[in-house]
């Protein structure tokens, strides 16, 4: 059984109204600007199913952008995010879909800019939520770990090339690719840190692409 | 640490043998498990806790609809009505009455709430807890002593049920908001464990079977006005309790019992809005008008 707190039960403290669909919002666009990591021209939200029929009502299209922006799940100015300041970085739009093949509370956000991103995932309750893809990989990250994610080219030895360097015990492990021998992603999420010179030494390693080191959210 | 704790049972049981009371046992309890220390568990608590008496404060200032527009004015409208004529049960029946809309309302025009167990069930606790500990003068201590208990109730719940509409309908929100409240409203009041542990079961036991079922899908009709009244709900439970009265079917078999409710309630009365006051006529008239 997973333990539980008794600090779970009594809190986020949250802007309301609705803990999956405004609390769980914030934290999908937090998560996803975490992984982005840059300064986007434009993000497009698509909102699927229950997210999108009742998002406007539970201002789940406020969180989605503010979690982008970087607001906590307990900002204040997330209610009027739309007129303000924050709101001019970039571009942005919302689609409303339907796609009963979705999980009833699910988002893509694309992001358009230097690099092109689409980060999907889905709020799955009490606030909890997880990402399930970028771009066309599956993944697997909840925000509650620190997280390792390197695209690379599919090529043999890699995860232990990989893992020999980060000296951290590691919680969960997602390995995904196109095809053998082409684009590849691996997911490690970590119990505990790791620093800059970690993630410079795994960009000497040949054949990566891409590194991200997304740090876990405030729960 | 002592063995896990995650019947009620095992909690009186722990409780029992080291002659302690339920916030002593569960903040050791915690702090091990989160390999802190106990005054830092309480500082977390206190941060809920000062969550709550802010959302109390803002909701009793503001009428401000939410953005539906279905509701956010009737805390106001309460307050005049005090104004004017007491409530018949007295000051504590109005502020518990006043501090759950001003909370739930609050909740539902995106201002800062502490989730209790969750959003839509955020106003039952705070507004037992802090109404009560300004009528009886309950220190901040005693305060934290109580939501710390508050919480303890809802995580051995969470244990075999999940508290989320989705899953088990509103006895498993603002039922469970109704039995957090009653047995840390019994605890502040002085009970003893087994009256604390039988206000939590009678006040449950009361709320079995409980639907979800919102209007146009939204955190609003009827979850506001639920706030208000199973907060008095959870007074009844801890009266009873604190007289004497047993719940002749221990807290946890109710607990077993929600959980199979929850599992028998047909999905459509489960947060899908495919039911229930969800599919009245005004329900789908109102549904209508607003994604139009």
């Amino acid at each position: 059984m997973k333990q539980t707190s008794i600090i779970d039960i009594i809190s986020p403290v949250m802007v309301g109204p609705s803990s999956s669909h405004t609390a769980g919002a914030i934290r999908l666009g937090l998560l996803a600007r975490n992984i982005y990591n840059e300064m986007p021209d434009k993000v497009t939200f698509k909102l699927y199913n229950s997210f999108a029929q009742t998002g406007k009502g539970h201002g789940t299209d406020k969180g989605l952008l503010s979690g982008v922006l970087g607001l906590n799940v307990d900002d204040t100015r997330i209610k009027d995010i739309f007129n303000s300041d924050l709101a001019k970085e970039f571009e942005y739009e919302f689609q409303y879909l339907e796609d009963f093949n979705r999980h009833p509370n699910a988002v893509d956000i694309i992001f358009e800019g230097h690099r092109n991103m689409k980060i999907s995932g889905n709020s799955v309750g009490a606030g909890e939520i997880e990402i399930t893809n970028i771009d066309e990989f599956s993944v697997s990250l909840t925000g509650k770990y620190n997280t390792l994610l390197l695209i690379y080219k599919d090529v043999p030895n890699m995860i232990s090339r990989v893992t020999n360097s980060i000296h951290v015990n590691i919680a969960s492990f997602h390995c995904d690719r196109y095809a053998k021998g082409e684009e590849a992603s691996m997911c490690i999420c970590l119990d505990g840190e790791v620093n800059q010179k970690v993630i410079d030494f795994l960009y000497l390693i040949e054949d990566v692409y891409m590194i991200r080191y997304i740090k876990k959210l405030e729960s | 640490m002592d063995k896990s704790i995650n019947t009620f049972k095992e909690l009186e049981d722990i409780c029992k043998k080291n002659n302690k009371q339920i916030y002593e046992v569960i903040q050791k309890y915690e702090a091990e498990l989160a390999e802190t220390t106990e005054k830092d568990i309480r500082l977390l608590v206190k941060k809920s806790l000062d969550a709550m008496k802010e959302s109390i404060k803002n909701g009793l200032q503001s009428k401000e609809m939410s953005i539906s527009g279905m509701c956010g004015d009737d805390c106001d409208r309460l307050q005049k009505k005090y104004q004017k004529e007491g409530a018949i049960f007295g000051k504590t029946f109005e502020k518990i009455t006043t501090y759950a809309l001003a909370t739930i309302e609050e909740n539902l025009r995106m201002g800062k709430i502490a989730a209790c167990p969750t959003a839509g069930s955020c106003a039952i606790v705070p507004s037992v807890l802090v109404g009560v500990s300004e009528d009886l003068d309950i220190q901040e201590e005693d305060q934290i002593n109580a939501l710390i208990t508050a919480g303890t109730i809802g995580r051995i719940i969470s244990n075999k049920v999940a508290l989320a509409g989705a899953v088990a309908g509103c006895q498993a929100e603002c039922g469970v908001a109704s039995a957090m409240a009653a047995g840390a409203l019994t605890q502040m009041r002085g009970g003893s464990i087994p009256q604390i542990l039988n206000a939590v079961a009678l006040a449950m036991k009361n709320l079995l079977g409980l639907t979800c079922d919102p209007v146009c899908g939204l955190v609003e009709i009827p979850c506001v006005k639920r706030n208000p009244f199973l907060a008095i709900h959870a007074v009844t439970a801890s009266e009873l309790a604190l007289a004497g009265v047993e719940s002749k079917i221990p807290l946890d078999e109710v607990i077993d019992a929600l959980e199979q409710t929850g599992k028998l309630m047909s999905p459509m009365l489960k947060e899908s809005s495919q039911a229930g006051l969800a599919t009245t006529k005004t329900a789908l008239n109102l549904k209508e008008k607003l994604f139009k």
